[in-house]
């Protein structure tokens, strides 16, 4: 036993029927290689992990909040996300990320035809949806119909724009202020802008009632 | 979807062509999986840069059509994260198989546990 295994193992009880899943194995063996050669330290690995386990959609939702309350940060986000996010203490990462902010007379949406490219350091890992075959063929094709199935109906005289992420330039969608929200503290406006509004499969609601 | 669409693409070059609904069911990524993803974070580390990105896009594509469509995601990333290495010499073939060997063996024995 060694000691670096006081891990949960790391096979899926939907995958007991093949326990041993060959890409599993290679990803632990490829790591403990590595650590062996010293080409990263276990540590390294270990933290690694952690900071992909602490990045959720609620760091992007801090900045978008924030954008809403103060014009003056917004402007900045439009200029530098990456920069506007290090005033919240928020590594975006070196990564280019661009603002693309949703009006009366336009929305955004987000994808990366190519791959699976998105401001993970600001939403967190990408669902597997955004991944998959079918989203990223048709969403830059016929939007509306993609945007539809996620239940965003738009008005005909929305105008849609589809921004198609690359290695080295990212998206992120800021949403529009839902009417309704004026009297709702900057705490409570994070709460409305889900991990989709910033994609821009979704629009901030305000709760009724 | 009709070939022709295909012309001049590559296989993972897909914007733009039919497919079915969206399936909008999600998982939350397993351990492994993000030990595959905290891997190529560290390789591509400025610190490091022993790949990049892109190279791990190109591995990806390399794969082939049949292999791109049956792997998952991350899967996809291992077996592109593997070959980057074994072509720069990382690590070598006999290597990783003595030690995907040895993991296999010690994960058997602790499910017989």
């Amino acid at each position: 036993m060694t000691s670096e295994h006081d891990h949960p193992h790391p096979h899926q009880p939907d995958l007991d029927d093949q326990p041993f899943e060959y890409h599993q194995v290679m990803a632990e063996a490829v790591g403990e290689l590595l650590i062996e050669k010293g080409v990263i330290s276990a540590d390294d690995l270990r933290r690694t992990v952690e900071l992909i386990d602490s990045k959720s959609p609620a760091e992007g939702a801090r900045l978008v909040a924030r954008a809403w309350c103060d014009g003056d940060f917004k402007t900045r986000v439009l200029a530098d996300v990456n920069v506007a996010a290090a005033e919240l203490g928020i590594d975006a990462g070196g990564i280019p990320i661009r603002a693309v902010e949703n009006t009366a007379k336009v929305h955004n949406v987000i994808c990366c035809t190519l791959c699976s490219c998105y401001p993970r350091l600001l939403l967190g890992l990408p669902p597997d949806w955004y991944k998959a075959r079918a989203y990223r063929s048709r969403v830059v094709r016929e939007p509306r119909a993609v945007l539809a199935e996620f239940g965003l109906v738009l008005p005909a005289d929305v105008e849609v724009r589809v921004h198609d992420s690359t290695a080295d330039l990212r998206y992120l969608v800021l949403p529009r202020r839902p009417d309704g929200s004026d009297a709702l503290s900057e705490e409570e406006l994070q709460a409305l802008v889900t991990r989709d509004c910033m994609i821009g499969t979704a629009v901030p609601q305000v709760a009724r009632g | 979807m009709a070939s022709h669409e295909h012309q001049g693409r590559g296989h993972h070059d897909m914007g733009g062509l039919a497919a079915g609904p969206i399936q909008r069911a999600e998982h939350d990524p397993a351990p492994w999986e993000k030990r595959v993803d905290a891997l190529l974070r560290l390789l591509s580390a400025p610190e490091r840069r022993i790949m990049t990105v892109d190279e791990l896009r190109r591995g990806i594509e390399a794969l082939g059509p049949g292999a791109y469509d049956q792997m998952s995601y991350y899967q996809r990333w291992m077996a592109s994260i593997a070959n980057n290495l074994l072509e720069k010499g990382v690590i070598t073939v006999d290597e990783l198989g003595h030690k995907m060997a040895e993991v296999e063996a010690r994960w058997q024995l602790n499910a017989q546990r």
